[in-house]
C-alpha cells in the first residue's frame, strides 16, 4: 500500500474516538446544517448491463478506510470516490480486469478482496484442500485400523 | 468507595483462584479429600468476589461515578439505564471482567455438578483456577476497570452508539458464556489427563452441551445485529472477529460429535480429547484477536496492542502445557472397540474430517493476512470470495452426508438400508431443486442446490424421526440440530442469491421501486431521543397501489460521542424483510434511501434457533437422566 493512504485512513478510523469529541460535534452540527454536506450518491449508469458489470465490481473491491467491507456495502468517501471511477473506467470502455490491474497499480492487492493465487498466496490457497486430504487420511488409516483390531468388548 | 472496593474484590478473587488451583490439583492425588473441599469452597468465594466485583463497576455506571476512568471514557450522564448497564461489557476492561465473570460461574458449575469422579473434578477445578488466575492478573496488571481519575470530570466521554443496542444487551454474555464455557470441556480433559480417568466425557458432556447452544446463539445474535444496525443488509461479513467466534463453534460441533463414540465406545479417545483442547485454545485465540488490537474491524472498539503480549503468553502456556500433557499422557489411553467401515463411528469420524478441515479454512483465512504482513509487509484482503470458494464446497460436502449418519448403527451398521430408508428425502430433494429452477426468477443453480440440500437435510430428519415412533431426547436433539442447519441453509441461499435493492435519492412526494413495492417518501422529520437527535424518515410502502405500511428509517446523531448510527427499518412477513436504511441528505429537501427486499432473510436466524433448542433436548435428556439414574450408562444421541 502506498504510504500516501495512511494519513487518510488513521483519520477516518479515529473519528469521534480521540479527546477531541466536543470539537467535531460542534463540527458536524455546523456541517449537517449545510446543504449538499454528503457526497455519498446513487451513482448508477443509464446502461443496466454496465451499471451491472459495475456493481459485481464493487463487490469485489475492499473499502480501503473501513476495514472488511466492500465498497459496495461501504459509506465512507473514498469508497463512493472509487465507485464513481469504476463507473468512469467502465464508460471509457476498459475491461474489468482492466479496472482491477489499475485499482491494484494504485492501492496493492490488499484492495482485492479475493486474495491473488501467487507465489505468496499458495498456502492460502490449498491449506483448506490440503487439510481435507490430510485429514481423510488420517480418517481412512483410523477406519482401516478399527475394522482390523480384534472385538474387544460386546 | 466503589472503585476501591471493586479492586480489593479483584485481588481477593486472584489470591482464591490462586487457592483453587493449588487446592484443586493437589485434589486429583486418591487420599487428598481436605484439599478437594478447600478447591471448592475457594471456587465459590473467587465466584463471590469476582460477581462483586462486577456489581461493583455496574453500580458505578448506573451512578455515572466518574471518578473512575473506565466510567467516564465508556458512559454518559444522559445515555439510558439499560445501556449504563450494558455498556459496562461495551469496552475492553469491563469485557474482560465479564469474561472472568463467566469463567468463575462455570468453575462454580463444576463444583455443583460434581457427583462421581471426585479426584478428575478436583483436578478441573484446579485448572479453572489456574486460568482464572492467569486472566485476572492481566486484568489488574493491564486492563484495571477500577483506576480513577483525579480530578473527576463533570461529565463522561459516552459510549459507542452502534453498541447502545438491545444487540449489544445480549450477544456479548450469551457468545462469552460460549467461549468460556469451552474452559469447561477443557478443563476436564485436562484433568482426565492428570488423573487417568477415562469417563470424563459423560461428566464434561452437559458444560460441552452448553457451551455449544450458547456459541450458538451468540453467534446468530452477533449476525443478526450486524444485519439490523450496519445498514446495508448484510449478514455475514467473513470478519475476522466473526471468524474468531465461529472456529469455537465448528471444533465444538466436532467434539459433540467426536465425544458421542468416545461415550458409547471409547473411540476416538484421544481425538475428542485433542478437540477439547483446541475448542478452548481457539476461544483463547480469539479473545486475543479481538483484544489485542492486531486487527482493526467493525468489532475492535475498544482494544491496545500493549495488551496483546500478556494474552499471547497466556495462549502459548495454556495450549502448550495441555499439549505437553497430552503428549504425555495420551499414549497410555486404551483404544476403543473395533467398528466396522460402515458404522455410526465412521459417519461421525467423517463429519470431524470436514469440520477440520472447515476450521483450518477459517483459521488460514483469518491469520493469513497477518501473518503476511507481519513477515512480508505485503497486505492482501482475504474477503468473502475467498471462503465461497474454500469454506462453502467443503460446509456443502459434510451437510450432503449428515442424514446418513443418524441411519448407521453403531459399530457396523446397513449401508443399503440407510439408503434405501433416505430414498423418500432423496426424491423431496430432486422436487425442491426442480422446483426452484422453474419458478424462481433469476435462475439459479446454486440457488437450486442449496434448496435441494435443505430439503435433503429437513426430509432426512423427518424420517428419523418417523421411523424411531418413540424417538429418544437424543434423536430428537440431533433431528432438530441437522433440521436447524437445513434452515439456516435456506436463509442464507435465499438471501444471498435472490435480493432485490435499490439506492435512489428521493424528494418528499417521490418514489422508488424494490420488488414488489413501491416506497414513497412522505417526508422526513426531526426526532430526539434521550440522547441522542434524528432525523425519522416517513415512508409509504405500496403494493399495486395501496398503502400496506408506514415504515420509519432513522439516521441518528449522537452529541456526547460525537458520532452517528443507521437505524434500518426491517418489514418480516414470513417470506421476505423489506428492509430500509435512510443514508444521507443531498441537499435540504433530498435524501438517499438504500431498499432492500431480502427473501427468506429471517430463516437464518429461525434455523441457529432450531438449533440451539436441538442442544437444549440433549442437554435436558441428559440432565433427566442423570438425576433418575445416576449410575446408568448415559447412552448417547440415536
Amino acid at each position: 500500500m502506498e504510504p500516501t493512504d495512511a494519513p487518510r485512513d488513521s483519520t477516518e478510523r479515529n473519528r469521534g474516538t480521540g479527546g477531541m469529541k466536543q470539537v467535531l460535534a460542534a463540527l458536524f452540527l455546523l456541517l449537517a446544517t449545510l446543504p449538499a454536506f454528503a457526497a455519498r450518491a446513487p451513482e448508477s449508469l443509464a446502461d443496466p448491463a454496465l451499471e451491472a458489470r459495475a456493481r459485481t465490481l464493487q463487490k469485489e473491491l475492499r473499502c480501503m478506510v473501513c476495514q472488511g467491507e466492500s465498497i459496495d456495502e461501504s459509506n465512507a468517501q473514498l469508497a463512493a470516490d472509487l465507485r464513481a471511477l469504476i463507473r468512469e473506467r467502465i464508460k471509457a470502455g476498459d475491461s474489468d480486469e482492466q479496472i482491477k490491474q489499475f485499482l491494484v497499480s494504485r492501492y496493492g492487492d490488499f484492495i482485492l478482496m479475493k486474495p491473488p493465487f501467487d507465489a505468496s498466496t499458495y498456502a492460502l490457497w490449498l491449506t483448506p484442500f490440503a487439510a481435507l486430504i490430510l485429514a481423510a487420511g488420517v480418517a481412512i488409516w483410523v477406519v482401516v485400523r478399527a475394522s482390523r483390531a480384534p472385538q474387544r468388548k460386546a | 468507595m466503589t472503585g476501591e472496593i471493586g479492586q480489593l474484590a479483584l485481588c481477593l478473587a486472584l489470591a482464591l483462584s490462586l487457592l483453587t488451583a493449588g487446592a484443586g490439583l493437589s485434589g486429583a492425588r486418591p487420599a487428598a479429600g481436605t484439599a478437594r473441599s478447600v478447591a471448592s469452597a475457594g471456587a465459590l468465594g473467587m465466584l463471590v468476589f469476582i460477581a462483586l466485583a462486577f456489581g461493583t463497576l455496574t453500580y458505578a455506571s448506573v451512578v455515572s461515578d466518574f471518578s473512575i476512568q473506565n466510567v467516564q471514557q465508556n458512559s454518559n450522564t444522559l445515555k439510558p439505564l439499560i445501556y449504563k448497564i450494558t455498556g459496562v461489557w461495551g469496552n475492553h476492561e469491563g469485557s474482560m471482567l465479564l469474561w472472568v465473570l463467566v469463567l468463575a460461574i462455570y468453575t462454580a458449575a463444576i463444583v455443583f455438578a460434581r457427583r462421581t469422579h471426585e479426584r478428575m473434578t478436583s483436578a478441573a477445578l484446579g485448572v479453572q483456577g489456574l486460568l482464572a488466575a492467569a486472566f485476572l492478573v492481566f486484568i489488574l496488571l493491564t486492563s484495571n476497570p477500577f483506576v480513577r481519575l483525579d480530578p473527576m470530570p463533570f461529565e463522561g466521554a459516552g459510549l459507542n452508539p452502534l453498541l447502545q443496542d438491545f444487540g449489544l444487551a445480549v450477544h456479548p454474555p450469551i457468545l462469552y458464556s460460549g467461549y468460556v464455557g469451552l474452559s469447561a470441556s477443557f478443563a476436564f480433559a485436562a484433568a482426565a489427563l492428570i488423573t487417568k480417568e477415562r469417563d470424563w466425557v459423560r461428566a464434561a458432556r452437559p458444560f460441552m452441551l452448553v457451551a455449544w447452544i450458547a456459541l450458538t446463539l451468540g453467534i446468530a445474535l452477533g449476525s443478526w445485529w450486524a444485519y439490523y444496525e450496519l445498514g446495508w443488509g448484510g449478514f455475514w461479513f467473513w470478519d475476522p472477529v466473526e471468524n474468531a467466534s465461529l472456529m469455537p463453534w465448528l471444533v465444538g460441533t466436532a467434539l459433540l460429535h467426536s465425544a458421542l463414540a468416545t461415550e458409547r465406545t471409547g473411540a476416538f479417545r484421544s481425538w475428542t480429547l485433542l478437540l477439547a483442547i483446541a475448542g478452548f485454545s481457539l476461544s483463547l485465540i480469539g479473545t486475543f484477536l479481538v483484544r489485542s488490537g492486531v486487527l482493526s474491524s467493525v468489532h475492535s472498539f475498544a482494544s491496545d496492542p500493549t495488551r496483546g503480549l500478556y494474552i499471547l503468553g497466556l495462549i502459548f502456556g495454556a495450549i502448550g502445557g495441555a499439549l505437553a500433557l497430552f503428549a504425555w499422557r495420551a499414549p497410555s489411553l486404551e483404544e476403543g472397540a473395533a467398528f466396522s467401515p460402515v458404522s455410526r463411528e465412521t459417519a461421525l469420524l467423517l463429519n470431524n474430517v470436514f469440520l477440520a478441515a472447515a476450521t483450518a479454512t477459517v483459521f488460514v483465512g483469518t491469520l493469513y493476512p497477518l501473518a503476511l504482513d507481519a513477515m512480508t509487509g505485503t497486505k492482501i484482503s482475504v474477503g468473502p470470495p475467498y471462503f465461497a470458494l474454500t469454506f462453502a464446497p467443503i460446509a456443502v460436502a459434510l451437510l450432503v452426508l449428515v442424514p446418513f449418519g443418524p441411519q448407521l448403527a453403531w459399530k457396523r451398521g446397513d449401508a443399503r438400508a440407510a439408503i434405501r430408508l433416505l430414498i423418500p428425502a432423496l426424491g423431496l430433494a430432486a422436487v425442491a431443486g426442480v422446483a426452484l429452477l422453474a419458478l424462481t426468477t433469476p435462475r439459479s443453480l446454486a440457488g437450486a442446490g442449496a434448496f435441494a440440500l435443505a430439503a435433503w437435510l429437513l426430509a432426512a430428519s423427518a424420517i428419523d424421526l418417523w421411523k424411531r415412533k418413540v424417538p429418544s431426547a437424543g434423536a430428537i436433539a440431533s433431528a432438530l440440530a441437522h433440521a436447524g442447519l437445513a434452515i439456516t441453509l435456506i436463509g442464507i441461499a435465499g438471501t444471498t442469491l435472490w435480493r432485490s435493492e435499490a439506492l435512489e435519492v428521493l424528494a418528499p412526494g417521490e418514489s422508488m421501486y424494490v420488488g414488489e413495492y413501491q416506497l414513497r417518501l412522505d417526508g422526513v422529520a426531526g426526532a430526539s431521543g434521550p440522547n441522542y437527535q434524528a432525523a425519522r424518515a416517513n415512508i409509504a410502502v405500496l403494493r399495486n397501489g395501496t398503502v400496506i405500511a408506514m415504515m420509519h428509517p432513522e439516521k441518528r446523531f449522537f452529541p456526547a460521542e460525537g458520532q452517528e448510527t443507521v437505524e434500518t427499518a426491517i418489514r418480516t412477513t414470513i417470506f421476505s424483510d423489506l428492509y430500509l436504511a435512510l443514508g444521507d441528505h443531498r441537499d435540504q429537501t433530498h435524501w438517499i434511501v438504500r431498499a432492500y427486499v431480502n427473501p427468506v432473510a429471517p430463516l437464518i436466524w429461525l434455523g441457529a434457533l432450531v438449533m440451539a433448542i436441538g442442544g437444549f433436548a440433549a442437554l435436558w435428556s441428559r440432565l433427566t437422566r442423570r438425576a433418575t439414574a445416576p449410575n446408568a450408562i448415559a447412552a448417547p444421541a440415536e
